[in-house]
C-alpha cells in the first residue's frame, strides 16, 4: 500500500452527489496533480457523513478538518492553502448554528458529540468501494468467528441475549425471527434484506448501503449460516442508483476474495447473494408483499400466518430483516451481547439511526442510543428550528407513525414509548415541523400518500382511506362539519382493526395522533374556518395594511390575476373575489405591508 | 478466502494506511509548511519523514502539517508531540537529520537537545 | 437513456430483437419478470401494448399477468415520456419545505399538469416519492440529475437549462 501524508474524504452519498461532489472529486484530483501532490495526498470517495444539508462535504485527515459546501471554484485556494501551505481555509469550515467561531475539529461538533455510531460506524470513514478498507476495520471477522467458533443455535442465542429488535418498523426481536426459521423444516431456505425504504423522509438504509455495503453482506451470510440458508436476496428501491451500484461492486469483491460463494473460509459453508430492484410500490416494504415482488408478481401482501419464517419466498422458510438491523449484527457478534445490551433502554437495546429533516437547522443522518430524548435530537444535534421559530411537532414513523407534540420533547425515544404516545419507531424518519406547518394538512398529506399506495386488495384500506381522505380534504377546504371529527375516529378504528397488512393497519395513525395532540387545529378549520398556520389556501385571505403600504404598486404589477388595484402613493387594496391566494404580492412587498390570515 | 489467517493478513496490510485517519493519542510529527518553510525545504523534509517512517514500519506515528509559527529564520521547523508531554520543536531541519531525530527522539526517547529551538534565549 | 424514436435507420437493432435478447439473458431464472421489464423499459422508454403482448407470447404467460405487473408498479409506464423528465420529490421533508409550491410553479410554467407531457414532447412532469435527499429539500430531478434547495423563483432557470438541450 502507498503511504500518503494526508487523506481527503469526499462524501459521495446521494445528498452530496446531488450537490455535485463528483465534479469536485475530479477537480480536486486534477488540482493536486497539477501541483505534483498526487502521491502525497489521497482523495477517497466515501459514504454519507449524515450532514447532507452542508454538502458537498470534505474531511481532511489526520487533522480531522471538516469543510462544507465546497465548490469547484474553491478548489484552487483549498489546495494552495491547505495542502501546499498547510493553512486551514477558515471560510470553508463548518460553522455551528449560533456559534461565531468556526469548528475545525470534526469530533467536537455538537452534531457528532451526542451520537453513538454502530450501524453507521464505517459510513464516512472507509471507502465503500474497497473491500480491504472494510476488512481493515474488522470486517468479515464476525463471519469468520461464527463459522469457526459458533453453532447456528449459538448465533441465534447471542442475538436474543443482545436484545436486537427489527429496525424497519415493528421492532420484532431479531433473534426470535431467526430462531423460527432455524427450526422450520425445509431443504431450501432464504435470507432476504428489505432495502425498499419507501417512507417519505427516511434515508438511513440508503446511506448504509452507499457507505458500508459489506456490513449488510457479512450480516446476511451470518444469517444464512444461522438458519441454514445458502441464498440471499437484497430488495432495493430502483430510486437508489448509487446504492445499487455499490452493492453490486461489493458483492463482486466479496466473491473475488471467496467471502461469498462456495466453501467460505474452507469451513464448508456456501452462500450467495442476488440483488432485486423494486419498481416503485410502497406496499412492497411490507414483508409478504416484498416476497411476492421478488417472485416477479404484483407486490400484494397476503394474510399472516403463515409467517415468512415458515413459508416465505416460493413457500420456503425465509427471514427478512431491514438494512439497519443487519448492519448491527457483525458488531454484536464481534463485541458480544453484553456490550450491545449495555446500550439503550430496558426493552430497546442499542442505537437507532434517524434521518433528521424538515424545518431543522442540521438536517442529516444521526445515530443515537435508544432512550435519547427528542429534545437532545432536535436542539443539541439538530441545532434547533430553522429561523429560530417555535417547535410544533416531530413526525416519526412516516405514513404509519404519528406526530409528537412539544410536551413530549423530554420523552426518551424507544419502541415502547413511541407506541404509548400514539406513534411508532418506523424506519426512522424524523421530520420536524414548526409553527408554519398545518397539522390537518400534514394528516391529509399522509392519507393522500397511503391512499395512493394502497394496493387495493382489502376494502378497509382501499375504501376506508379514501373516505378519510375525502373528509380531510373537505376540512382543509373549509367545508368541514362537526360530525367529521367523529366520523374520522370511527373510520380510523375500523381500518386499524380490519385491514390486511401493516400498510392499512397503520394508515390512520397520522390522523389519530394529530387529533390527539392538535385537535384545536381541526376545530379552528371547522368552526372558525381558519387555518392557524396559514397553509390551507381556501381558508386564507390576504390583506394590505394601510399603515405600512407606501403605494409603490409593486404588488399590483406582480399580481397574476390583477386582483390588486390602487393609485401610486396611495394605499392599494386586494379584491378577495379575484385573488387566487398565490402569495406573489406578499413575497414582493418591500415594506411587509401584506399579511395572510 | 480459505482461512482466517488470510483475512488477518489482509487486515494488517490495509490497516497501515487507514490508521492515518484515526485520532488516537499517538505521537505526531508536524512539519511546519508555511510559505517560508516550504521555501526553506520543508517539503523535502516531509518526504524524508514519510520515507523514514515507512522504511522502519512505524505506522502508529501521525504525520501532519501545519502553518508557520512565526520563527521563519529557523525554518524548516518540525514539531514532535507525544501524548502527555510538552511539544519539542526542532529548527533548521534537513532531510539528513530527519533520520536521527526519528531514531533518537521517537524510538530511543532521547530528544536531541542541541537541535531544539530554545525559546528562553 | 434509450432511444424511443423508432427512426428506423436500419442499423439499429429492431426492438423485438432486443426483447428476445433480454428474455434469453434471464432464461430459467425464477422471478425474473420485473428485471426483464426494467431492462426493456430502460431501452424503449416505455412499455406499450404491443411490447407487452410480445413479452407475454415469448415468456408463455397471459398478457393479463404482464399488464397486471406493469400497472401495479409506478415506475413502469405505458405512455411515451418527453425528452426530459422532471420529477418533483413529494416526500414529507420536501413537502413541509414547500415542494407543493414548486410543483404549482412548474405546472404554470410548462402549461401542463402532473403526469402530462408538453405538446412539443420536451418535458414530462411527475411527482415522485421520497428520493432520500431530504437534506436538500425541496428537491427535484431532471433526467436523474438532482436540483436541491430550490425556491419558486429558480424554477424557470431550471427549465431554461434543459429547454434546448438534446
Amino acid at each position: 500500500m502507498e503511504f500518503y501524508r494526508s487523506h481527503v474524504l469526499v462524501c459521495t452519498g446521494t445528498g452530496c452527489t446531488s450537490s455535485d461532489s463528483r465534479l469536485l472529486i475530479s477537480g480536486l484530483r486534477k488540482e493536486l496533480k497539477d501541483r505534483g501532490l498526487e502521491k502525497e495526498i489521497q482523495v477517497i470517495e466515501t459514504g454519507c457523513f449524515g450532514f447532507c444539508n452542508l454538502g458537498p462535504i470534505m474531511v481532511v485527515y489526520p487533522e480531522g478538518v471538516f469543510y462544507c459546501r465546497v465548490k469547484e471554484a474553491d478548489l484552487k485556494e483549498l489546495v494552495e492553502e491547505h495542502f501546499v501551505k498547510g493553512r486551514v481555509v477558515q471560510r470553508l469550515l463548518y460553522r455551528e448554528p449560533g456559534a461565531t467561531v468556526k469548528t475545525q475539529e470534526f469530533n467536537n461538533i455538537e452534531f457528532f458529540k451526542h451520537q453513538k455510531r454502530i450501524a453507521l460506524a464505517n459510513c464516512g470513514i472507509i471507502n465503500p468501494e474497497k473491500i480491504e478498507e472494510y476488512i481493515a476495520r474488522d470486517g468479515y471477522f464476525a463471519l469468520a468467528k461464527v463459522l469457526h467458533e459458533m453453532t447456528p443455535a449459538g448465533v441465534i442465542e447471542e442475538l436474543k441475549k443482545a436484545g436486537l429488535r427489527g429496525r424497519g418498523g415493528g421492532g420484532f426481536p431479531t433473534g426470535m425471527k431467526w430462531d423460527f426459521a432455524y427450526k422450520a423444516k425445509g431443504d431450501q431456505k432464504y435470507v432476504v434484506c428489505n432495502a425498499d425504504e419507501g417512507d417519505p423522509g427516511a434515508f438511513m438504509d440508503r446511506s448504509v448501503l452507499e457507505g458500508d455495503p459489506h456490513a449488510v453482506i457479512e450480516a446476511m451470510a451470518i444469517a444464512g449460516y444461522a438458519i441454514g440458508a445458502n441464498q440471499g436476496f437484497i430488495y432495493v428501491r430502483a430510486e437508489y442508483p448509487i446504492a445499487v451500484e455499490r452493492l453490486q461492486l461489493a458483492i463482486q469483491q466479496a466473491h473475488d476474495l471467496g467471502l461469498l460463494g462456495k466453501n467460505i473460509f474452507g469451513m464448508g459453508f456456501d452462500f450467495d447473494l442476488d440483488i432485486r430492484l423494486g419498481a416503485g410500490a410502497f406496499v412492497c416494504g411490507e414483508e409478504t408483499a416484498l416476497l411476492t415482488s421478488i417472485e416477479g408478481k404484483r407486490g400484494e401482501p397476503r394474510p399472516r400466518p403463515p409467517f415468512p419464517a415458515n413459508s416465505g419466498l416460493w413457500g420456503k422458510p425465509t427471514i427478512i430483516n431491514n438494512v439497519e438491523t443487519y448492519a448491527n449484527v457483525p458488531h454484536i457478534i464481534r463485541n458480544g451481547w453484553e456490550w450491545f445490551a449495555s446500550i439503550g433502554t430496558e426493552k430497546s437495546k442499542g442505537t437507532k439511526v434517524f434521518a433528521l429533516a424538515g424545518k431543522i437547522k442540521n438536517t442529516g443522518l444521526i445515530e443515537v442510543p435508544m432512550g435519547t430524548t427528542l429534545r437532545t435530537i432536535v436542539y443539541d444535534i439538530g441545532g434547533g428550528i430553522l429561523n429560530d421559530k417555535k417547535f410544533k411537532a416531530a413526525q416519526t414513523g412516516g405514513p404509519s407513525g404519528g406526530c409528537l407534540s412539544a410536551e413530549l420533547l423530554d420523552t426518551p425515544i424507544d419502541y415502547d414509548n413511541l407506541i404509548a404516545v400514539g406513534s411508532m419507531m418506523g424506519s426512522g424518519g424524523l421530520i420536524v415541523m414548526d409553527e408554519d406547518t398545518c397539522m390537518v394538512d400534514i394528516a391529509r398529506f399522509f392519507l393522500e400518500f397511503t391512499q395512493d399506495e394502497s394496493c387495493g386488495k382489502c376494502p378497509p384500506c382501499r375504501i376506508g382511506t379514501k373516505r378519510m381522505l375525502e373528509i380531510l380534504t373537505r376540512i382543509t377546504e373549509g367545508k368541514g362539519t362537526p360530525e367529521d371529527l367523529n366520523n374520522l375516529e370511527i373510520l380510523a378504528k375500523t381500518i386499524k382493526s380490519a385491514a390486511l397488512c401493516g400498510l392499512g393497519q397503520t394508515a390512520p395513525n397520522p390522523v389519530l395522533s394529530t387529533l390527539r395532540y392538535f385537535r384545536h387545529e381541526y376545530e379552528a378549520h371547522i368552526y372558525d374556518k381558519k387555518c392557524p398556520a396559514g397553509v390551507c389556501k381556501a381558508l386564507l385571505s390576504y390583506q394590505i395594511d394601510p399603515e405600512k403600504c407606501r403605494g409603490c404598486g409593486l404588488c399590483a404589477r406582480n399580481c397574476p390575476t390583477k386582483a390588486i388595484s390602487g393609485k401610486i402613493k396611495e394605499t392599494f387594496v386586494i379584491d378577495a373575489e379575484k385573488c387566487i391566494k398565490c402569495g406573489a404580492c406578499m413575497e414582493k412587498c418591500k415594506f411587509g405591508a401584506i399579511s395572510k390570515g | 478466502m480459505r482461512s482466517l489467517e488470510e483475512l488477518k493478513n489482509l487486515k494488517a496490510k490495509t490497516e497501515k494506511g487507514l490508521s492515518l485517519r484515526e485520532d488516537t493519542g499517538k505521537p505526531t510529527i508536524t512539519v511546519h509548511m508555511g510559505t517560508c518553510g516550504i521555501a526553506n525545504g520543508a517539503r523535502t523534509v516531509l518526504n524524508a519523514v514519510l520515507s523514514e517512517l515507512q522504511a522502519r514500519n512505524l505506522t502508529d506515528i501521525h504525520v501532519t502539517q501545519t502553518g508557520c509559527p512565526g520563527l521563519c529564520y529557523l525554518e524548516p521547523l518540525v514539531t514532535i508531540t507525544e501524548p502527555g508531554k510538552n511539544p519539542f520543536v526542532y529548527s533548521k531541519v534537513s532531510s539528513e537529520n530527519v533520520k536521527k531525530i526519528i531514531v533518537e527522539h521517537l524510538i530511543n526517547g532521547r530528544p536531541i537537545t542541541e537541535w531544539l529551538v530554545n525559546l528562553e534565549k | 437513456m434509450g432511444c424511443a424514436c423508432q427512426c428506423g435507420s436500419g442499423q439499429k437493432e429492431d426492438k423485438f430483437e432486443f426483447i428476445d435478447r433480454v428474455i434469453e439473458r434471464y432464461k430459467g431464472q425464477e422471478g425474473s419478470m420485473i428485471p426483464i421489464l426494467h431492462s426493456i423499459q430502460q431501452k424503449l422508454g416505455y412499455l406499450p401494448e404491443d411490447v407487452q403482448a410480445y413479452i407475454a407470447e415469448k415468456m408463455e404467460v397471459p398478457l393479463s399477468e404482464i399488464y397486471g405487473i406493469v400497472s401495479f408498479y409506478t415506475l413502469f409506464s405505458t405512455q411515451p415520456k418527453g425528452k426530459h423528465k422532471i420529477s418533483v420529490c413529494m416526500g414529507t421533508a420536501c413537502y413541509v419545505r414547500g415542494a407543493g409550491l414548486i410543483l404549482d410553479e412548474l405546472e404554470k410554467e410548462l402549461g401542463i399538469r402532473v403526469g402530462e407531457t408538453t405538446k412539443d414532447g420536451s418535458f414530462t412532469l411527475e411527482a415522485c416519492r421520497c428520493l432520500g435527499a431530504c437534506g436538500l429539500a425541496p428537491v427535484l430531478t431532471v433526467d436523474g440529475r438532482v436540483h436541491g434547495r430550490l425556491t419558486v423563483d429558480e424554477v424557470d432557470q431550471v427549465i431554461a437549462e434543459y429547454k434546448d438541450k438534446e
